[in-house]
């Protein structure tokens, strides 16, 4: 019987696979899309690779690209500092909700008005993983998690944070603003690859979220989880491009 | 790019249009900043200057972001800097903290105002224990207290070189006097003097093609799996620190051959001192003076060695926090029987008077 080997990006660094994300982790999808996309673009050389705290964080070696960690929340002020002072780098920062969405929420947002040229790509799974399953900023209203035991009360916790939306609303015309799904490969990797793009062109800040999926800390057998992505999250979270200097954008 | 001084020259201004002039000279490529009294001025300066010799500025939303923006920078081969003072060194102690555990030669300018919390913008000496063991690190920094606008001047060009040479954060540690007051200084290019920028250099967006197999990715790591894993690398930094310590200490010390009492100050606070032993000498007062000039490493051998040779029975330590630079002390010099005398007035100046009032009121 032939063995059908799946193709990897020349872009990833192979002595750290097989990864170390849990098994229906959407996080590989999202970083073999983000492969794909540096190999097609070229950019292996100059990318610089900076991964937050959290699940994002297990991402650290997991390119053939020089890599930085930071710490909580401050992917984006790093990857800010490499790329005022190197233009020619293309920096992409990797965050969870949680980094992007809270604790570094003043960076994502003022980096995004101020139009740095950078990357960022924002893992939304609607928890904090690594730390045991916490309400994040994008939990979903009666969502339980460890920290919302009774189900996410918007009355007490607010809604969930969309920020695509908000960041649209922030940025001139040249940034680059899309929400993506690992449900949906191909619109994904076009998503990364323009927000890669955008960079590479001088154009503007470049933003990427990325529903996801957790089944460990969501205790959702593969069906649940899916069904969570599909049914529950997208309905909250619109997946399109929200604004895109490259066209009118992909809905 | 012109040169920023071809020759030295008397120059009279304040301590932060100091610092900004020798950060240029130093060939500080970037700096970032946020706006907090008593340093601003630093940040007014360099951006009215660093554009004519082609260098960067960016105004970050926060200190955090400063000091993690200035990391970043540093990573990627720049020599870059910032400036801060009271709780905006507080928010700093997060991305100092980073440099400490990755090794990254950022350098920051504090000018130290009353504390704690918001407390005054005007001066203080409040800021030595966080900026010597602040963050959730072993200290491993590199702190030189000036007590000059001359001094301002020197050691930002050697804060940089030290920063770049060893590889440990590294503080040049002011205060607002000394920010905000004028005072005759020269300035002149480093190389006048025989010094010899320390060439800076990247640790990520290195030369050569990974794809072409030229080079392997450099991945950093600051988080580590296992706990053996973080303790050989504080170890290491421990001691790599500890090794360049004897190269790395500074102090001046006047008077203490016959002194039967050593008055030990830092900073701005070190000039009262001198003034006050000059009082006390001319007066037959057998007073002796020891100043720290790097606060880590602390010249501990030295202040004891001077304790030694003087037979002084007694020390006074006088600064404008409530003991922060005497635990410091005291600390460093465990074992010594010498008592120790204190002038603490937190957040406000000394003068010459107080330390040879307190002086004849112990003695």
């Amino acid at each position: 019987m032939a063995t059908v080997v799946p193709a990897t990006p020349k872009s990833w660094y192979l002595p750290s696979k097989p990864h170390k994300f849990c098994p229906g982790c959407g996080h590989g999808i999202v970083l073999k899309a983000l492969g794909e996309a540096i190999d097609e673009l070229e950019i292996q050389d100059k990318t610089i690779f900076g991964c937050d705290i959290g699940c994002s964080l297990l991402s650290w070696n997991f390119f053939a690209c020089d890599t930085t960690q930071t710490h909580h929340g401050r992917t984006t002020p790093v990857m800010v500092g490499i790329k005022r002072s190197r233009p020619e780098l293309i920096t992409v920062g990797y965050m969870g909700d949680g980094g992007g969405y809270s604790i570094g929420s003043q960076h994502l947002v003022n980096a995004a008005v101020r139009n740095e040229k950078v990357t960022l790509i924002l893992v939304n799974n609607t928890n904090y993983g690594m730390t045991g399953g916490q309400m994040a900023p994008t939990t979903l209203p009666e969502q339980i998690t460890e920290t919302t035991p009774y189900g996410r009360d918007p009355e007490l916790t607010g809604y969930p944070t969309k920020g695509p939306e908000f960041i649209a609303q922030l940025t001139p015309d040249s940034a680059y603003v899309a929400r993506a799904t690992v449900a949906k490969y191909k619109q994904l990797k076009r998503f990364i690859k323009n927000a890669l793009r955008n960079q590479i062109e001088g154009n503007g800040f470049s933003f990427v979220e990325v529903l996801s999926t957790c089944p460990t800390n969501w205790r959702t057998n593969a069906q649940q989880t899916w069904h969570f992505l599909e049914d529950e999250m997208e309905p909250n979270f619109p997946v399109g491009e929200i604004k895109s200097p490259f066209g009118k954008g992909d809905k | 790019m012109p040169k920023v001084i071809t020759e030295s020259k008397k120059a009279f201004m304040t301590g932060n249009e100091t610092a900004a002039w020798a950060a240029l000279v130093s060939g500080a490529d970037i700096m970032f900043g946020y706006p907090i009294t008593p340093q601003n001025e630093i940040m007014h300066y360099w951006t009215r200057l660093a554009p004519k010799y082609g260098r960067g500025f960016l105004q970050t939303e926060d200190e955090i972001s400063a000091g993690f923006t200035v990391c970043g920078s540093v990573q990627s081969g720049k020599k870059a800097f910032t400036a801060t003072a009271g709780p905006g060194n507080v928010l700093m102690q997060e991305p100092f903290g980073m440099a400490e555990a990755m090794r990254l030669p950022v350098l920051a300018i504090i000018q130290q105002r009353g504390g704690p919390s918001s407390g005054t913008v005007v001066y203080s000496q409040q800021e030595v224990t966080l900026t010597t063991f602040g963050g959730n690190g072993e200290g491993h920094r590199i702190v030189y207290s000036t007590a000059t606008h001359q001094e301002i001047y020197d050691y930002v060009i050697k804060g940089f070189n030290t920063a770049w040479k060893y590889r440990f954060p590294t503080f040049v540690l002011g205060d607002g006097y000394q920010a905000k007051m004028r005072e005759p200084l020269e300035i002149y290019p480093p190389e006048e003097r025989g010094i010899k920028m320390v060439d800076t250099y990247p640790l990520i967006g290195l030369e050569g093609s990974i794809r072409a197999g030229e080079r392997e990715p450099q991945h950093l790591c600051n988080i580590y799996s296992l706990e053996e894993e973080l303790y050989e690398v504080v170890l290491k930094n421990a001691a790599d620190y500890e090794a360049i310590c004897p190269e790395l200490i500074e102090f001046e010390e006047k008077h203490c051959e016959d002194a039967e009492l050593i008055v030990v100050s830092h900073g701005v606070v070190s000039r009262a001192a001198d003034d006050a032993v000059k009082a006390l000498r001319a007066q037959g007062i057998k007073a002796g003076y020891f100043r720290p000039i790097t606060l880590r490493p602390y010249p501990a051998e030295q202040l004891k060695a001077a304790i030694a040779k003087s037979g002084a029975k007694k020390l006074l330590v006088a600064e404008s926090s409530y003991g922060q630079f005497y635990r410091l002390t005291r600390q460093e010099i465990y074992g010594e029987t010498v008592k120790i005398e204190t002038l603490f007035k937190p957040g406000v100046g000394i003068i010459d008077y107080d330390i040879v009032n307190k002086i004849k009121s112990i003695i």
